[in-house]
């Protein structure tokens, strides 16, 4: 059993201002989440009629993207290859001081507390993330295309992105190349995709110019930190897309 | 009173579809620009209705309560999503696919529209694979499959462990490429409150905006609700913490009936609980069932000194070790369907073999699994006599590479490599097969007002295969509803927008408000999670894996008390009009508390065992469900009517032109 500290950011929404503020949870055990140890939190600001801390979740099982916390400077907290949701209090030890912050990024304005506003992964998926067929059911038959089990593995890796954010939270210059490169290289991969992938590359990273992203300097922490350990090799590939593009456009 | 007419069409079962869509109204494609969509929910029921309206050239407005559409729950399904393909010409078919749904279901389901599903199930693998959807393949390039419960062939698509994820990725860029021409418009982090009824036609919601806290009117011409299953009424399950029921039960309390509340999935493979402070519980994917043999001690010391951490399950030999399922059902052996494979293990743990602390948990080992891929591999290889370390690595790598991120999920969670010790697993919560009752068209008992996905009741009776759940929701989505919805939709092509000035929306939002301010003024002192676990717990004690009349009998009054208790003393902080989420959760709780109470009723007047629905009154002497056909061979339907005691009961009779009525067996 753990009794720990937690420095966490409030603020009331998008126009006001923030704060850190401090709280003490006591008697948090190891084999609980960090959401868990949250839920605790709350409980007890409940039952004292104060505001609970707002935060986003869902499936707490690393696969919806919804949880987004900034943890002691790092996007979903010490481990590595894991959402917020699936680290667990053992990480921690007794006494800790614990810093809880929202994805920071010009892109994703709080809404509230620890609460950010990612519409705008939304809009660069609308721009271009897709292939344009129908769903009339009129294809043709799944199996008319082998698509070799190599590719088809490379756009399965690039395809498990969850639109958490966190390459752009971790990024000093707030870049969502990571973000737009799984989809852009899922999508080129595949033969299905390839008709559409100059206008899709060209769409896509113009629309994430527009939602006020950061450019890539090559740093790698975005990888680093993600989640489903999406590959730098995805930006290269968007480069090249991007480039190949541009020449014949 | 409105009849159930299931408007199932005649003809021989093969032609009912075909003849249906040629014989049914349809809205020419100029007019559906003047028509109105309202879809709710963006799991793969919602998102892919959605798309494909707005294809047609409808006007969609779609809902959905998370920050994006691509978070709905669908995303969390892990597994794989069958389709009647027969790739691996094993002798599948659209007959042999209806069928095991039917039998899966312990005939409870309507024929007619099981047939229609098993029917487009192919399409929809063309349509995703289309899309770009990246099915797992085989080194030929070829799409591969594996098996799943309660059937004898191999027809599940998969994507590693993240099918619904890939899937619902599919729906979602269709429907993105829809926000992209306009056609539909996209309304996240808006939960709709109430269902609006003019002229006893569903024409629009009432929707909380989030963010703002805004109480909004929609119109549309007519309304699908995708809003899910409502498993969460159990508190603890493997639903995501959103997934609520308020959608079909605000629709159920304007007339739209509810059906077969009580059939509620209780998967066999989940992880243990750990601890009172527990959220959620985490589903180990079904699909492990191919390669996992489910086992306890035989002894009930090496069970105790397992508990008690004296005695590790790897050193326990083969000749103690207990294969129940495999010594139960030797045909179908691991690979029983789930409502079998969950009672087994509930069996076995209460008569004292459960192996983690609490006594509730059985093994699933892969260490033969691991044993058989890493011989086959070695040969493949050629690898002459490789070591026993060496088939042990490659053996992990086909295991890894089949469902390496599920062993890491468990990995995280428990903190044990599941490679090295048996996974453990208990039965929890799933999937709730009951849900507002729809015909053929997939049209509610309220004209106007459409129900797809998890969230209606048709496909699955009193069990759900596995891997049924996303080929249900995207036939719906894709290839039902878009065509069904034309037969009403036709007789508004003249109609006009509709008006939310009215007096009927101005009535349901001042419902609403009404609503959500007794909940901010009630300033009671506990919170709404304290309610919600009492509720959960009373449900699973009484109303879970198995039921008898005693039991059900004092859920309904516990169910009561605790709403009682409720409305007195529940604390919802902050304001209307601003982000609450403690206020979200209120909402739901509160209807939760509605549908527990019908959910035993339900439970109570069904004294047969049937699939998930299991009533220790109703067994054969080997402690097998036994149904009862004669008596019960019917849906329930329920009509609100003012309080979940006094709801009415309306029966669909199912008849079986095309199966013949057999006790289940999967021995
Ligand atoms: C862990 C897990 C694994 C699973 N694995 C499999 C599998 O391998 N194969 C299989 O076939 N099935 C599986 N299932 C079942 C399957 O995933 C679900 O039944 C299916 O995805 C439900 O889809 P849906 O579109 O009906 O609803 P959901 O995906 O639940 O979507 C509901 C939508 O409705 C919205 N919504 C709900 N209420 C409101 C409201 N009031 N206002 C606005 N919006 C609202 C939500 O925002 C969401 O967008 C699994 C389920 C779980 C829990
Ligand atoms: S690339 Fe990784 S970090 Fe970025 S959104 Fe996708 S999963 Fe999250
Ligand atoms: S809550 Fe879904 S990824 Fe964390």
């Amino acid at each position: 059993m753990m009794n720990l500290t937690l420095k966490i950011w409030r603020q009331a929404d998008a126009k006001s201002q923030g704060k850190m503020e401090t709280f003490k949870v006591t008697e948090i055990s190891e084999h609980m989440s960090f959401l868990e140890m949250l839920d605790v939190l709350n409980e007890q600001l409940i039952n004292e009629g104060k505001d609970p801390v707002a935060f986003d979740h869902d499936c707490r099982e690393g696969i919806c993207g919804a949880c987004s916390l900034y943890i002691n400077g790092q996007p979903h907290g010490p481990d590595r290859a894991i959402t917020t949701c699936q680290l667990h209090m053992r990480t921690f030890k007794d006494g800790d001081t614990i810093y809880i912050e929202p994805w920071r990024a010009k892109a994703f304005p709080v809404i509230k507390d620890l609460v950010v506003d990612r519409t705008a992964f939304d809009r660069i998926m609308q721009s271009g993330g897709y292939v344009s067929v129908n769903t009339s059911g009129n294809t043709i038959d799944a199996n008319a295309i082998p698509i070799p089990k190599e590719d088809a593995d490379n756009a399965f890796d690039a395809a498990t992105c969850i639109g958490c954010g966190a390459c752009v939270a971790a990024c000093k210059n707030a870049s969502a190349m990571l973000f737009v490169s799984a989809k852009v290289s899922q999508l080129a991969l595949l033969p299905q995709g390839k008709v559409e992938r100059q206008d899709r590359v060209l769409n896509m990273v113009e629309q994430m110019d527009k939602e006020g992203f950061g450019n890539c300097t090559n740093t790698g922490a975005c990888s680093i930190e993600c989640p489903k350990e999406i590959s730098l090799e995805n930006i290269a590939r968007l480069n090249r897309e991007y480039l190949m593009a541009s020449l014949t456009k | 009173m409105t009849k159930l007419n299931s408007k199932t069409p005649d003809g021989p079962i093969a032609e009912k579809w075909t003849n249906h869509k040629n014989n049914i109204n349809v809205v020419n494609p100029a007019n559906k620009r003047n028509i109105d969509v309202i879809v709710v929910g963006s799991g793969l029921a919602g998102a892919s209705a959605a798309a494909s309206l707005a294809e047609m050239g409808y006007n969609v407005k779609n809902f959905c309560f998370q920050d994006s559409p691509r978070r709905a729950h669908s995303i969390a399904a892990q597994g794989g999503i069958n389709a009647a393909k027969n790739y691996q010409n094993d002798g599948d078919s659209t007959y042999r696919l209806f069928y095991d749904t039917v039998k899966g279901g312990d005939y409870r389901a309507r024929e007619s529209n099981v047939y229609r599903l098993a029917e487009v199930s192919a399409n929809i693998i063309d349509q995703c694979v289309a899309q770009g959807v990246p099915f797992a393949r085989d080194y030929g390039g070829l799409l591969d499959n594996r098996s799943f419960g309660g059937v004898l062939v191999s027809r599940t698509f998969y994507a590693k462990g993240q099918t619904g994820q890939q899937l619902l990725l599919g729906a979602y860029s269709a429907m993105s490429r829809q926000i992209n021409t306009g056609k539909v418009k996209m309304y996240n982090r808006h939960e709709m409150l109430d269902l609006v009824l003019v002229d006893g036609k569903a024409r629009g919601i009432i929707a909380r905006n989030l963010i703002t806290g805004n109480i909004e009117r929609y119109g549309a011409h007519a309304v699908v609700l995708a809003t899910g299953g409502y498993g969460n009424v159990f508190f603890l399950s493997t639903n995501a913490m959103g997934s609520n029921v308020t959608a079909a039960w605000r629709a159920h309390r304007r007339g739209a009936y509810f059906a077969n509340p009580c059939y509620t999935q209780i998967h066999p493979t989940c992880i243990p609980r750990s601890g009172d402070y527990q959220s959620k519980l985490t589903l180990m994917s079904e699909s492990l069932r191919n390669d996992g043999r489910i086992w306890v001690p035989k002894e009930k010391e090496d069970a105790i000194a397992i508990r008690e951490g004296r005695m590790k399950p790897v050193d326990l030999p083969e000749e103690k070790r207990d294969y129940y399922l495999e010594r139960r059902y030797p045909a179908f052996g691991n690979l029983v369907p789930r409502d079998v494979a969950s009672r087994a293990a509930k069996e076995r743990c209460d008569a004292g073999y459960g192996v983690n602390q609490t006594g509730e948990a059985v093994y699933l080992d892969f260490t033969a699994a691991i044993l058989r891929y890493g011989q086959e591999r070695a040969n493949i290889l050629h690898i002459k006599n490789p070591s026993a370390a060496e088939i042990k690595d490659l053996g992990e790598k086909v295991i890894e590479s089949k469902y390496g991120n599920l062993f890491q999920m468990y990995e995280k969670i428990t903190d044990e490599n599941p490679y090295k010790t048996p996974m453990m697993i208990y039965p929890a919560v799933h999937y709730t097969m009951g849900g507002l009752w729809v015909d053929y068209n997939l049209m509610t008992t309220i004209p106007g007002c459409y129900a797809a996905g998890e969230a209606n009741f048709s496909d699955h009776g009193a069990n759900r295969l596995g891997a049924s759940a996303l080929m249900q929701g995207l036939a719906d989505g894709y290839f039902v509803l878009p065509y069904t919805i034309g037969d009403f939709l036709a007789d508004d092509i003249r109609t006009g927008p509709i008006s939310t000035d009215s007096p009927e929306f101005e009535a349901t939002e001042k419902e609403v408000k009404e609503r959500l301010d007794s909940l901010l003024n009630n300033k009671g002192t506990k919170s709404v999670d304290f309610f919600h676990k009492r509720l959960g717990k009373v449900m699973w004690d009484k109303v879970g894996m198995s039921r008898n009349a005693e039991g059900l009998k004092e859920a309904l009054a516990e169910i009561r008390q605790i709403r009682e208790e409720f409305y007195k003393d529940v604390f919802v902080p902050g304001t209307m009009h601003s982000f609450n989420p403690e206020l979200e959760k209120a909402g739901r709780v509160a209807d939760f508390l509605e549908l527990g109470e019908l959910f035993a009723k339900d439970a109570l007047e069904r004294p047969e065992s049937c699939g998930g629905h299991f009533r220790e009154e109703s067994q054969t002497e080997e402690g097998e469900a036994l149904r009862d056909d004669t008596n019960f061979a019917f849906v329930s339907a329920w009509e609100w009517t003012g309080d979940p005691k006094d709801s009415q009961l309306h029966k669909e009779e199912l008849t079986f032109n095309d199966i013949e009525l057999k006790q289940r067996s999967y021995k």
